[in-house]
């Protein structure tokens, strides 16, 4: 899958907590830094810590003037698996299009969760290991940034990384931040 | 465009919030007093602007304050004394600042107050929603709606220099959450810029001015409270001339045009839909994707909510065969407000188009492309809702 259509659609299923705020941030301001038109909006607007939150992410070559929610959307990020059963997750995902599960379960056993018929790709990940392996935290966004570079090439890994330190440095630190753009690289390499 | 006295620099685009483009505005302009209620419905404008003083970017006096009511009297009395004063605040926040919005206007204080527009309670809801502004209508503060971040950091510049200029109090309008919490691209003026646009803040007079003492909101009885409100009356109508003259210099900084309202498509336009906010974005695309299919039509979006432009509007839907009002408040027990206000403007006019009103998006409930489409199918297929018509909702 690559960016050739007019708006690039992506929905980040998480829980209040997990980033995916933040990373739709990262994802949108590394798309701007090469040129495109961005938007990128909380469905739930105010959190609360562990509540099921939607985030939505428009990357275009044009200026991008709708203000509706995202209905059809090109990508899926799912960073807590336990939202599977509860949100409607693959909604208009289908064939040529993918949906990245951070999850400890193989693909077969994620396939399993989702509804017969299924006929997108599925990407399965184990983004919250692989960030405490590289970063000591929890926290799975910043692999899974690198995944979607990877699996969508909306985005360079190089631009990612390069936001990543402009926005974080001062408040993470320098090893901290470090780290991240590793986690990011680990997401980018992953299988 | 180059212009000799002005030039047009560099643009610099960066990605926004609604919130946080309004506190780079404020960054730029540097106010003298913000005083704030800081906890909900309070929005990321303020947040984001307490860091900037933190950060030492400004030099502005915040005031925390124990309620909106506060906040704005507190706004009231620094503006009096000749400071230039800001605040923002939301549902539940601008409706328990009702009583002193009159005061604010009344006694003609150029007070800005950045709203981002949310629902009102019973039941609670603090999301998109027009219900918060509209309730303050008619409380003598202009009122500029906004579509898009970009319209909000614009409208942040222009609303502060058109209150200063009007001796008017103004309340610049994005939606809550759609547009205040949401990242899109902006383009920034140089801070040398907005400088020189915003200019300084001299009051003609202020209370604090010990060589000419002057008495701000006095007692005015039967025989002089009517020609006060008559003059108040009159300085918003004139409000429009003033707004068309700031907004013409503002393009020359920044190469963007505000008019009194925004046309798309609508010279040849046989249907229209009027909207305001930032589903104006969204009708846009609808428009585009039906003009694609060869259907005359078009959108009108409101800015300048008050002073209302009731000529020009209906002058621009004089050739409409028929007009949709996309309204995102109620008025109970009369017609929405959006949609009374064009009845108004059309009756006072030559203009024959059929009417329709709608109501949408009330609490947050989302508003799509294909809303908007039918309501637009209903319109070339002359169905017409006199009485108002749900868009979204389960009834």
């Amino acid at each position: 899958m690559k960016f050739n259509k007019d708006t690039f659609e992506i929905i980040f299923f998480a829980r209040a907590g997990q980033g995916a705020k933040s990373a739709a941030e990262i994802l949108a301001q590394a798309a701007l830094a090469e040129g495109k038109y961005i938007q990128a909006f909380p469905y739930y607007g105010p959190e609360r810590s562990g509540a099921p939150t939607k985030t939505y992410v428009r990357l275009s070559n044009h200026p991008i003037r709708t203000h509706e929610p995202i209905v059809d959307p090109d990508l899926v990020v799912v960073l807590d698996e336990t939202l599977l059963k509860t949100e409607a997750v693959t909604n208009n995902i289908t064939e040529g299009e993918s949906i990245i599960v951070n999850t400890r379960k193989s693909n077969e056993e994620i396939k399993k969760i989702l509804p017969l018929g299924f006929s997108g790709n599925l990407k399965t990940i184990n983004a919250t290991a692989l960030a405490l392996d590289t970063t000591g935290q929890t926290l799975p966004n910043s692999v899974i940034l690198g995944k979607i570079a990877q699996i969508t090439e909306i985005v360079s890994l190089d631009s990612l990384q390069k936001k990543f330190r402009e926005i974080f440095e001062e408040k993470l630190g320098k090893e901290m931040t470090y780290k991240n753009i590793l986690a990011i690289e680990k997401g980018y390499d992953s299988l | 465009m180059q212009n000799k006295k002005y030039k047009i620099q560099n643009k610099q685009k960066k990605a926004f919030t609604g919130g946080a483009a309004t506190a780079e505005a404020l960054r730029q302009i540097n106010p003298d007093v913000m005083p704030v209620y800081p906890i909900t419905p309070q929005t990321p404008i303020v947040e984001a602007f307490a860091k900037m003083k933190a950060d030492g970017k400004v030099d502005t006096e915040i005031v925390t304050v124990e309620s909106e009511h506060s906040a704005i009297s507190m706004a009231v009395g620094a503006s009096a004394a000749g400071a230039r004063t800001v605040t923002a605040t939301s549902s539940q926040g601008l409706a328990l600042m009702n009583e002193i919005l009159y005061i604010a206007s009344g006694m003609r204080l150029p007070i800005t107050m950045i709203i981002s527009s949310r629902a009102l309670s019973a039941p609670i809801n603090i999301h998109g929603d027009h219900s918060d502004v509209m309730g303050a209508r008619d409380t003598g503060w202009i009122q500029l709606f906004c579509e898009d971040v970009q319209e909000v950091y614009d409208n942040t510049l222009i609303g502060m220099k058109l209150a200063e200029k009007t001796e008017l109090p103004v309340m610049v309008i994005m939606d809550g959450f759609i547009t205040s919490h949401s990242v899109e691209v902006l383009e920034i003026l140089s801070d040398k810029s907005v400088k020189k646009f915003i200019g300084e803040f001299k009051p003609d007079r202020n209370l604090l001015d010990i060589k000419n003492p002057l008495t701000f909101g006095p007692l005015g009885l039967p025989d002089s409270y009517f020609e006060f409100k008559i003059d108040q009356e009159d300085a918003i109508v004139e409000a429009k001339k003033k707004y068309l003259e700031i907004t013409k210099e503002f393009k020359k900084f920044s190469g963007r045009s505000y008019d009194l309202f925004e046309k798309y498509q609508t010279d040849d336009a046989e249907y229209i839909v009027i909207v305001a906010g930032s589903t104006a974005g969204t009708g846009k695309n609808v428009v585009d994707k039906l003009r694609k299919k060869g259907q005359k039509v078009g959108l009108l979006k409101i800015k300048l909510f008050r002073p209302f432009p009731y000529e020009e509007i209906s002058r621009s839907l004089r050739k409409s065969k028929s007009v949709a009002v996309l309204d995102r408040a109620l008025s109970f027990g009369s017609v929405p407000p959006l949609y009374s206000e064009i009845v108004n403007a059309l009756h006072s006019s030559s203009a024959t188009c059929d009417l329709s009103s709608y109501v949408y998006g009330l609490g947050g409930r989302d508003i799509f492309n294909a809303n908007i489409e039918k309501v637009f199918t209903d319109l070339i297929n002359g169905k017409i809702h006199k009485k108002t018509e749900y868009l979204n909702a389960n009834k």
